[in-house]
């Protein structure tokens, strides 16, 4: 048995948990009900009523939430309390530029640093040590959900945001007597590097863990940052729409990410058919939040891939594991840990019409560890461009719109016109050289 | 005022090289070329006979072509005589998007191409006793 953090609920009996569950979902449904007039259709039109659930069981006849409902709702219209009980906002992009956002009780902040708590004792910390969090601080979850967690451990928090490398690595050198690193894989991976350009090993440090999430990454970038770092690597799972990093975590075993049952209850569920898998299968990821009180949601579906990996945990915990995401079913891509829609981009190149053709590719590089992206498109033939100055004040304002559009920097370039493959039937929007 | 051909050309190996050779294949004689280049791109601007089936052509082989009309300013080709025709141009606040100068073997005389953000620009230099090319600037 691995220390936990909260080892009653962490390792609850499946019949204690999976009651619970039940209980939560029975609680949840009239309150959705009464407060969400979203959820009143949804619930309406599939004739559920939210006082007839029995079981578990029932949950796979339930609707699903998807993102474009969050989008629809903007800002506040499924939220299940008065915006006066809210304490914190977060807010990420969606699909066509559109910003979801989301809503905090003094409670949900609670339950949200308990559950990064129990992540960051999983990866070995404890109250002495220090947490180094590079994680963007801001609307992005990242940041201050890894804050908190860590103060709710009690750890010290160096709450350093991302940037300014050197400094970054200055800090790691002199200010963390022991305790772990928290931020994107890629941003670990360029911390190791760039140490080492300035003759920092950080393998010789005190650094005995780090945290890493918001970005799909690998069993081979595990090893990798494992030896660069001198660590041990875990994965943390979250999304802001269901809470933040934290709804799954990895342990010592580095078996699967465990999710915090006692909050969320977690479907896999067929991408095509969308029922229930079974178990071990591979599907999307759904989640419904039984604890949540500013803006609970009823099967969210992720669109991550992944599987429950069935059996124990030698760990001891008995939370449900999923193997870490393998995939999305939709097009998003995550760039520097922020959430990419294509067609969030392909909105602000039309508003640029009579300038730009609707002809574009936006192309996935690693710079130095980072992930860069590049849009290439194509200039609208009727474009005046003798005046440099002129084209060059255009691929700023495109960059510029773009990175207001999808909260993360691109480099813009502007191609010949007829320069970009023109393929039938799908385009093909997408290079990903990473 | 005189006709400019510009080319848009992408920053990659091989693009001037397939427009000269569009040029040359459709019997398209330059008497000027100027390349400017940025980053991420280059632009070239040319000075030709027949600017008309230059553009087609080039249009045809998938170039992106604009027409421009330039200033041709007749200077003489002695130490100077530039500065003389900026110092005009300077006092005017006349606005220079961009300039570039060849000589032409042929009269001995320079010719001095600009493109004005002012409209005035041509009244200013005919002003200063200037002469200014009509569209045939190598063939008058």
């Amino acid at each position: 048995m691995s220390t936990m953090f909260n080892p009653a609920v962490e390792a609850a009996s499946r019949d204690h948990i999976e009651s619970a569950q039940a209980e939560g979902l029975c609680r949840l449904l009239p309150r959705l009900y009464a407060a969400v007039p979203s959820y009143r259709e949804k619930l309406d039109g599939a004739g559920i009523n939210p006082g007839d659930l029995s079981s578990l069981d029932d949950l796979q006849h339930l609707p699903f939430t998807l993102k474009d409902d969050l989008r629809a709702a903007y800002p506040y219209k499924m939220f299940a309390v008065p915006t006066r009980d809210i304490v914190r906002i977060h807010a990420s992009s969606g699909t066509t530029g559109s910003i979801s956002v989301v809503g905090y009780t003094r409670k949900d902040i609670r339950d949200w640093s308990e559950c990064v708590a129990r992540s960051l004792v999983a990866a070995g910390a404890g109250p002495d040590d220090f947490l180094h969090i590079a994680y963007g601080y801001g609307l992005f979850t990242g940041g201050l959900g890894l804050h908190y967690g860590a103060e709710y451990l009690g750890a010290s928090v160096i709450p350093i945001s991302g940037g300014n490398t050197r400094r970054q690595v200055q800090f790691l050198r002199d200010l963390m007597p022991t305790g772990g690193l928290a931020c994107t894989p890629s941003y670990a991976a360029l911390l190791a590097e760039s140490a080492l350009l300035e003759g920092t090993d950080l393998t010789q440090l005190p650094l005995r863990f780090g945290i890493f999430g918001a970005e799909p990454w690998s069993e081979n970038m595990r090893k990798s940052l494992e030896a660069s770092l001198g660590i041990d690597a875990y994965d943390i799972y979250g999304l802001s729409e269901i809470m933040g990093p934290g709804v799954a975590f990895e342990c010592r075993e580095k078996a699967g990410l465990h999710v915090n049952e006692d909050q969320f209850i977690v479907e896999i569920v067929d991408k095509d058919t969308k029922l229930p898998v079974p178990e071990g299968a591979y599907g999307e990821l759904v989640f419904t939040t039984i604890a949540k009180e500013g803006i609970p949601l009823l099967r969210y579906n992720t669109h991550d891939i992944t599987r429950i990996i069935p059996g124990a945990c030698a760990c001891g915990r008995t939370h449900k594991r999923i193997e870490r995401i393998t995939g999305r079913s939709d097009d998003m891509i995550i760039v520097r840990g922020v959430n990419v829609y294509p067609s969030q981009i392909e909105q602000v190149l039309l508003s640029f019409e009579g300038k730009l053709a609707p002809h574009y590719q936006v192309v996935l590089t690693r710079e130095a560890a980072l992930d860069a992206m590049e849009v290439r498109v194509e200039l609208a033939p009727s474009f005046d461009f003798d005046e440099i100055r002129a084209l060059e004040q255009l691929t700023q304002q495109v960059r510029r719109a773009i990175a207001e559009a999808l909260m993360v920097r691109v480099k813009m370039t502007i191609v010949e016109p007829n320069s970009i493959a023109r393929s039938e039937g799908k385009a093909v929007r997408l290079i990903d050289n990473r | 005022m005189a006709q400019q051909l510009s080319v848009f050309l992408e920053n990659a190996p091989g693009r001037l090289n397939e427009m000269a050779r569009v040029l040359g294949e459709t019997q398209v004689n330059m008497h000027a070329l100027f390349v400017a280049d940025t980053n991420d791109f280059g632009v070239a601007r040319i000075i030709c006979d027949r600017t008309e089936d230059a553009a087609a052509a080039l249009r045809d082989a998938g170039f992106s072509v604009t027409t421009t009309d330039v200033v041709a300013v007749e200077i003489p080709d002695t130490p100077g005589a530039l500065g003389k025709l900026f110092e005009a141009i300077a006092a005017a606040e006349v606005d220079i998007s961009y300039c570039y100068c060849v000589v032409d073997p042929t009269t001995k005389k320079a010719v001095s191409f600009c493109r004005f953000k002012t409209p005035n620009a041509q009244a200013v230099i005919e002003e200063a006793g200037f002469r200014i090319f009509g569209d045939n600037v190598f063939h008058s």
